[in-house]
């Protein structure tokens, strides 16, 4: 079953539009994610499924009921959505345990009681009902806040930014947390980062915005290894795009030289194109005839991402294991392993 | 850790101007003022300990109870009064859209202006038997005095409206700051856990901003229980109005003092309320980042209400009391501005002015020792220092009165046996200790200001001016000056301001041929002359717009997280 279905949804304020035409849906259970860089419409698409704004145009389902339509909107009150804002949001007046009750309205008190304490063992927040939020640490409150979120079972929990205030490097332990609680709850949950690599770590579906739009809806791997468009491959991971022609028979004309593999049926021979070339597609061997010369390099301690040009002056990116170091300025050899092709048009 | 990483100890390391002033001389001068400021306070609790006179015992047993009765009476009925109109205006104008809220953000604080006892006689010459709203009514209906029932406005209710309709603002004032700083999302996390807009306002907003909404409303019963004028004006039996009873009627000074002694321990009381809940709000932060407050629109019907309900109490609380005093004092101007006003007016700025410069001369001097030594006597005689704008007007003017009488007489008795001539009364009835009341009683706001300006010139600032190898003066003339002016000159307004307002005190202490604008007007107001007071009144009310002025500016520059568009 669809606890979320969007069709077409749009946003304004005013005359800007914040969200233009998206399109997606969220089985029972799954993890949804939007990235983008910030002012791209995901937290306006994120407040609309909320109910705190009104759509222009399309239509939101929450759990196979209308929730928004053009002029009509159920009330954030009886969506049954949880929200986890970036700043947690905890009531300073309350204590740990009164925030997870906060959303129990109609339980009797001793199934207010169960519920509070089985939250707090599943957040690992044992003992801390008693607690002010300003008695507890960041993390504390974070998992407390998203306790409170889930207690009343929403159809949907929508994380705005979630980890964004917390390190970058427990941001991805984090999620992985996240995940796990969701799960767990068989929450349906819905993410709003910046953070690709959070993206990554938490969800099942991803969708890349820019300027209103929903570019792709599809999962990680096909994220990853599909971008639907140039924006999308550009976005998502490292890599660099090769001015290439395409030649007869399932081949490309590159300055890395001819490269078979599956072309979409659409170009045709000649066409000038684009193809993605991931840091993972370039192997860096001592043995190969062809060779490149290393214009940038990053340490990252398991391996090292080299920038290279290649002789025609288009550059590419190489990840090597760490014993491979080579100063900048050296030739190299390099050998290419495309698994299939990502090709897009180009203007000639 | 070294010894370098003591400030008091860099700042004694430091060379120039600071190093002529011993850092001892910081400590003693902070805990002279201290104690001066304090003096008041120590001559009024010292009386709690002198054995109760006849006069004391005849209070107690005859209107002790009715002096406790009415202020109470009078504090609980301004404390619902200034908590609905105060907490419901604050509401719409940070939360809802409707036409004018942008005007009433500010226009709602208009009635600080208003003294308190210049609306009361204002309305009192509106509505009572002979003014215009009953002769209308008469005429309209034909009735003749009897055949109607019309609410008394000198009575313990009137006052309660009257002292409501001026006090407000405080509650206004820092509800809606607390309203403002609420994070939006703790509101829309309500929303989301299933809490219609009324709900979320009840368990989430109103409960997050009590600690605000508390000490607004303990500054506005301590204003109530300092009122002099309107329930004098009234004929309300008050604490204050019965200290002055006891003073002047019975000539007994310990029964005054002790009677002061009971009001300030009711003032204590909210002192203290006052500062635990500034304490509280601390923890009532919700943190992080500000999110546009997406008012809520509201229907015609809704919009109309809004509107009706912020309107009632500007209109009332300003704008008809400021009518009523204009219609007044267009009719007896001309009469009234005699050389003699002049003189009056002329004596009441000089005072304020005079008063406003010691003030802040004084306050500044605490706020340096404060950041130069700030020790653990230093900061306690700066907060003892700032105690004034808590003591009542008459229980501060019997505070200084006392002591200073007695200093009088004494030098007066030993001049005369070892000199052989009288001082008479050197300093009681002088100016002198007029403007050393005003320093006590007004000392809070000029110290709080200038410690806000001084809080700008952060320490880094002084050791990059000494890098570039200024030194003491001009630092001070070079960096603090210029970035301290707008608050030195705030503190003087609002000092002068105040002092031109100033009543209780002024009455009990001013030199006997000596009168201000604020005992002028109430004087004539009490000879029931009140068209002829309004131009003082209207003087003094124009005045008192200043610093409401000044807050209103200050309040829309500090506004935290306004933005707009998309996310």
């Amino acid at each position: 079953m669809a606890q979320l279905e969007l069709s077409g949804v749009c946003v304004r304020y005013g005359h800007a539009v914040a969200v233009d035409g998206v399109t997606l849906s969220l089985e029972t259970g799954e993890i949804g994610c939007l990235v983008g860089p910030s002012g791209c419409g995901k937290t306006s698409l994120l407040r609309a499924i909320a109910g705190f704004e009104p759509i222009a145009n399309g239509s939101i389902m929450l759990a196979e009921t209308i929730a928004s339509a053009p002029c009509w909107s159920l009330p954030p009150q009886k969506r049954s959505v949880g929200m986890l804002f970036q700043d947690f949001a905890l009531f300073p007046h309350l204590t740990t345990a009164g925030n997870i009750a906060f959303g129990l309205r109609g339980w009797s008190r001793r199934a207010i009681d169960e519920r509070v304490e089985a939250l707090l063992a599943l957040v690992g927040l044992e003992g801390m009902g008693p607690r002010y939020p300003h008695e507890l640490s960041g993390g504390q409150q974070q998992r407390a806040a998203l306790a409170r979120a889930i207690a009343p079972r929403p159809t949907l929990l929508l994380l705005d930014e979630p980890f964004s205030s917390q390190d970058v490097e427990r941001r991805a332990r984090l999620a992985q947390e996240v995940r796990q609680i969701l799960r767990r709850e068989h929450v349906t949950g819905l993410l709003v980062t910046h953070d690709q690599h959070e993206a990554f770590a938490i969800a099942d579906r991803i969708g890349v915005m820019s300027d209103g739009h929903l570019h792709q809806w599809s999962d990680p791997y096909q994220l990853y290894h599909e971008p639907a468009d140039l924006f999308v491959a550009d976005f998502i991971g490292h890599g660099a795009l090769l001015a290439a022609d395409v030649g007869s028979d399932d081949c490309l004309e590159t300055s890395l030289g001819s490269i078979r593999g599956h072309v979409p049926a659409h170009f045709r021979a000649g066409d000038p194109v684009y193809l993605l070339v991931r840091p993972d597609d370039i192997l860096h061997d001592d043995r190969s005839d062809r060779t490149a010369t290393v214009v940038h390099r990053t340490f990252r301690g398991a391996d090292f991402l080299y920038t290279l040009a290649l002789d025609d002056g288009e550059e590419v990116l190489c990840l090597s294991p760490s014993h491979h170091d080579h100063p900048i300025g050296e030739r190299i050899g390099i050998r290419l392993e495309i698994e299939h092709l990502v090709v897009f048009a180009r203007a000639a | 850790m070294s010894v370098i990483a003591d400030p008091a100890a860099l700042n004694r390391a430091s060379p120039g101007y600071w190093r002529r002033l011993r850092p001892d001389a910081w400590t003693a001068g902070v805990l002279v003022i201290a104690l001066a400021v304090a003096l008041p306070l120590i001559t009024v609790a010292a009386f709690v300990l002198q054995p109760a006179g006849d006069v004391w015992s005849h209070l107690v047993h005859t209107v002790l109870a009715r002096y406790v009765g009415n202020s109470l009476a009078l504090a609980g009925g301004v404390g619902v009064g200034t908590f609905l109109i105060g907490v419901s205006t604050a509401w719409l104008t940070s939360m809802c859209e409707f036409p004018g809220r942008r005007v009433f953000t500010w226009a709602l604080l208009l009635p600080l202006a208003m003294p308190s006892y210049i609306i009361a006689y204002t309305y009192t010459g509106m509505l009572d038997y002979a003014g215009p709203l009953q002769a209308a009514l008469r005429a309209w209906f034909g009735w003749s005095l009897g055949d109607y029932w019309f609410p008394d406005v000198r009575s313990l209710g009137g006052a309660m409206v009257m002292l409501s309709l001026v006090l407000y603002p405080y509650v206004y004032l820092l509800a809606r700051a607390a309203f403002l700083e609420q994070s939006v999302c703790a509101l829309e996390v309500a929303r989301t856990l299933g809490c219609g807009p009324w709900r979320a306002f009840a368990t989430v907003a109103l409960p997050l901003a009590r600690p605000a909404i508390a000490a607004g409303l303990s500054l506005a019963l301590m204003e109530t229980l300092a009122e002099y004028g309107a329930v004098q004006y009234f004929g309300l039996s008050t604490f204050t109005t019965g200290i002055f009873r006891t003073w002047f009627g019975l000539g007994d000074a310990g029964a005054a003092a002790q009677l002061a002694a009971v009001l300030l321990g009711f003032v204590f009381v909210l002192v203290g309320l006052e500062r635990v809940s500034r304490r509280r709000a601390r923890y009532h932060h919700t943190t992080g980042r500000y999110q546009s407050i997406r008012r809520a629109r509201l229907t015609a019907p809704q919009a109309t209400g809004a509107f009706a309900v912020c309107a009632l109490p500007l209109a009332l609380g300003f704008a008809v009391p400021v009518a009523q005093l204009a219609a007044w004092a267009v009719r007896t101007w001309s009469r009234m501005v005699t050389p003699a006003f002049i003189q009056l007016a002329a004596n009441s700025l000089m005072l304020a002015a005079g008063a406003a410069l010691v003030t802040v001369m004084l306050a500044a001097y605490l706020a340096y020792g404060a950041r130069r030594q700030p020790t653990r006597p230093v900061r306690w005689g700066v907060r003892m220092a700032s105690m004034g704008y808590a003591i009542p007007g008459p229980v501060l003017a019997i505070g200084i009165l006392i002591p200073f009488g007695w200093f009088d007489n004494t030098l007066d008795a030993w001049m005369r046996v070892h000199a052989g001539f009288s001082t008479g009364l050197l300093l009681s009835g002088t100016v002198f200790i007029l403007v050393f009341a005003y320093a006590v009683r007004f000392m809070t706001a000029a110290v709080q200001t200038v410690e806000a300006g001084l809080g700008k010139v952060r320490p880094s600032m002084d050791e990059a001016a000494r890098s570039f190898g200024y030194r003491g003066l001009s630092i001070l003339a070079r960096v603090h000056l210029p970035i301290m002016r707008g608050s030195l000159l705030t503190a003087v307004l609002l000092v002068f301001v105040d002092v031109l307002k100033e009543l209780p005190a002024t009455l009990i202490m001013r030199p006997l041929d000596f009168n201000t604008l604020a005992v002028r007007a109430f004087e004539l107001a009490s000879d029931e002359r009140l068209a002829d007071s309004s131009t003082a009144a209207l003087a003094i009310v124009v005045t008192g717009l200043v610093p409401v002025i000044l807050i209103s500016r200050s309040i829309t520059r500090s506004r935290p997280g306004q933005r707009n568009g998309a996310a």
